[in-house]
């Protein structure tokens, strides 16, 4: 089985578990108290912005990786993160205000988990632009290493910025130190919903990563 | 160590002295600040907000734009007199050549923000005498973080088509983390409140200094080696 | 001297340089000649370290800071004058306050730039620059000179004048390695003691000269690259 055909199969699985994950949210899970029906976009919001963080980590990592080795394997699984984040980032930003207008009132806001996605998308859609605008490949792959890997040491800085300006995000609930405060059921729609997006991640990168390598002897 | 500096000064001054001799830049970049503060003067409604609540921003966003347009001469230079090629194979660190123009920046900016903030303090009737030295001091300390990316992002913009144009778009991400914190603590400086409050925006742009400085240095040389 | 061992690069997909290696003591002058695209450039880049092969290595003796590089361009900032160039040059090579002076003041009278020394680059004529750029490539008395087709573009007297100052300053007596890519066989033949081939990059050929005369060298040129 080709690489190809792999990154489909792994794909599919995530759309699966994804349907999985809506049923399971709609039908399985109880509705919450304060925010009704409206609350359960959340088991694919904060999912979609850890993918979207997944992918920046994972593109910055690729990066260090290939200035230390030169190998091209890399700087092509970069791309290929960096593709897949921003598509991540794009469902991320039109479900937000999806979930933001019924809760809050508002189409957008500043909370943390917004603001951090949009920044993400900016830095992705920064990393692809340089790279489509260098056509040399080993440059290419250099310089974009080099934005990747600053883009990676940003996020830290964007989430503190974010901390110390004042949200509107409900405290994230799950990743407290003490024992996550979501009843059982909706904890369990939660992870399994991120399991969801992490298979949906590799499957998706897997594909973008198989079809990177017919580019590379095309261009 | 010291080498590594000497080099970088020798490069610092060299890029000074052509500065100096052909002034466009720096005139240019001079008025580009005093249209911008004109801009917001006239894009506000005075009856509505009191200068004294915008200005923090006013400043700052003035600053940012007038940085990121004064950056793209720094390689520019080398590119318009072809002689990078030489920096290139002379035996001086490339660590070197990434300080001295982070220095020339430096200077570049800080004439440019020494003017700027006279002429905002006139524009918008804001006193900032009493607090002249601890705003000089998060200045310096905010334009520090601004330039080292920035210096570092427009080598990677030298042969890019449109690089006037891309170097915002991937620098202003980065720039707005120092620009929150240092709009915060103006405006508690110019509130005379202490800075007690703002200990954690003072905190970050340290940090976000040290990092990427350091960062910048580490990483430039790929952008020059093959 | 300098040397080359099983050298390899490709740029993406696209080979440079196959597998060469060679060595040239102090003293030789090698004349490079090749077809566009053969990769002597490339093969110059690697020498002086702006290009690290992907296989194989090659360098100079005494690293960067013995090379002399005379490339196209005159590597010379216009707005500055003679005088402030070589300082800035030679201090990058690390040449010291008494002796950069000393040395300027030498490399003048011998390449008859006494009046010209404090005239800004911009202002003077080519044959000024050329000689200015000679200037530039010796402030730091190079053990090795790497030619790039210095002659492109020149006239039949400018090129005579060149060629004159490369067998002053690239000659027996000088003691220097030095390595003439050219496409001008005239030129190239009469300075050299070796002569060397690049085909698609792979040295096809390196020999002495052997008292060889342009058109026999001419004639073998075009037999190995037809």
């Amino acid at each position: 089985m080709t690489l190809k055909t792999r990154g489909r199969s792994i794909t599919l699985l995530g759309l699966l578990l994804l349907a999985g994950v809506y049923v399971r949210a709609i039908w399985f899970t109880p509705v919450e108290r304060t925010q009704g029906g409206a609350q359960k976009i959340f088991y694919l919001h904060a999912p979609a912005a850890w993918s979207t963080l997944l992918a920046m980590g994972l593109v910055g990592l690729a990066s260090i990786l290939y200035l230390m080795m030169k190998d091209e394997r890399f700087d092509r699984f970069a791309a290929a993160s960096a593709e897949v984040g921003t598509a991540f980032a794009c469902v991320m930003l039109t479900t937000g205000p999806l979930w933001g207008k019924p809760v809050w009132g508002t189409w957008w806001t500043w909370d943390a988990r917004l603001t951090l996605t949009l920044f993400l998308f900016f830095l992705f859609i920064g990393y692809q632009l340089l790279r489509g605008a260098i056509a040399e490949p080993g440059t290419r792959a250099r310089y974009a290493a080099v934005l990747g890997i600053f883009g990676m040491v940003l996020v830290p800085f964007i989430h503190l910025s974010v901390y110390l300006f004042r949200t509107l995000h409900p405290q994230p609930i799950v990743l407290k130190p003490s024992a996550p405060s979501l009843p059982g059921d909706m904890l369990a729609t939660l992870l399994f919903s991120f399991l969801t997006f992490t298979v949906l991640y590799i499957g998706l990168v897997t594909q973008r990563y198989a079809t990177g390598a017919g580019d590379a002897h095309v261009g | 160590m010291s080498g590594l500096l000497r080099d970088a000064l020798v490069i610092a001054r060299k890029d000074l002295a052509l500065e100096l001799r052909t002034k466009t830049g720096l005139g240019s970049a001079l008025v580009f600040t005093a249209l911008v503060l004109t801009v917001f003067n006239f894009g506000r409604d005075p009856t509505a907000v009191a200068a004294l609540d915008l200005a923090p921003s006013i400043l700052w966003v003035t600053f940012t734009f007038a940085a990121v347009l004064s950056l793209n001469r720094a390689f520019q230079l080398e590119l318009e007199n072809q002689a990078f090629e030489g920096l290139l194979v002379s035996p001086i660190d490339r660590r070197s050549l990434y300080l001295g123009k982070l220095f020339a920046n430096l200077v570049f900016v800080g004439l440019v923000e020494a003017v700027g903030l006279p002429l905002f303090a006139l524009f918008f009737n804001i006193p900032i005498l009493h607090v002249l030295l601890p705003l000089a001091a998060l200045i310096a300390v905010a334009t520090v973080g601004f330039v080292a990316v920035g210096t570092l992002m427009s080598a990677l913009v030298i042969r890019v088509r449109f690089a006037e144009l891309m170097l915002p778009v991937l620098l202003l991400p980065f720039l707005i983390p120092p620009l929150v914190g240092a709009v915060q603590v103006t405006a508690r400086l110019l509130a005379g409140r202490p800075l007690s409050e703002v200990s954690g925006w003072l905190r970050l742009l340290l940090a976000y200094d040290v990092v990427f400085v350091s960062l910048a240095a580490l990483l430039f040389p790929a952008t020059v080696d093959e | 001297m300098l040397w080359a061992e099983g050298v390899r690069h490709r740029f993406g997909a696209v080979p440079a340089l196959d597998d060469v290696t060679f060595t040239l003591p102090a003293g030789h002058t090698l004349a490079l000649f090749g077809p566009n695209g053969a990769g002597k450039t490339t093969l110059l880049k690697v020498l002086a370290g702006l290009i690290r092969p992907r296989a194989g290595r090659a360098g100079v003796e005494g690293g960067r800071g013995a090379i002399g590089w005379i490339g196209h361009q005159s590597l010379l900032y216009g707005q500055l004058t003679v005088r402030e160039n070589l300082r800035f040059w030679g201090s990058l090579y690390g040449v010291r306050a008494p002796v950069l002076d000393a040395r300027i003041s030498g490399l003048a009278a011998r390449l008859d730039l006494r009046e010209h020394l404090d005239r800004r680059v911009s202002t003077l004529s080519r044959g000024q620059t050329q000689r200015a750029a000679i200037a530039r490539a010796l402030m730091h008395d190079p053990s090795v000179l790497l030619l790039d087709e210095p002659f492109t573009g020149l006239d039949r007297v400018a090129a005579g004048e060149l060629a004159n100052l490369v067998r002053e300053f690239a000659g027996r007596g000088e003691g220097r390695a030095t390595i003439l890519v050219t496409h001008n066989v005239e030129e190239g033949t009469d300075l050299a003691t070796d002569i060397g081939i690049l085909k698609a990059g792979r040295l096809v050929e390196l020999a002495p000269r052997n008292a060889r005369n342009p058109e026999q060298v001419g004639a073998r040129y075009r037999e190995l690259v037809s």
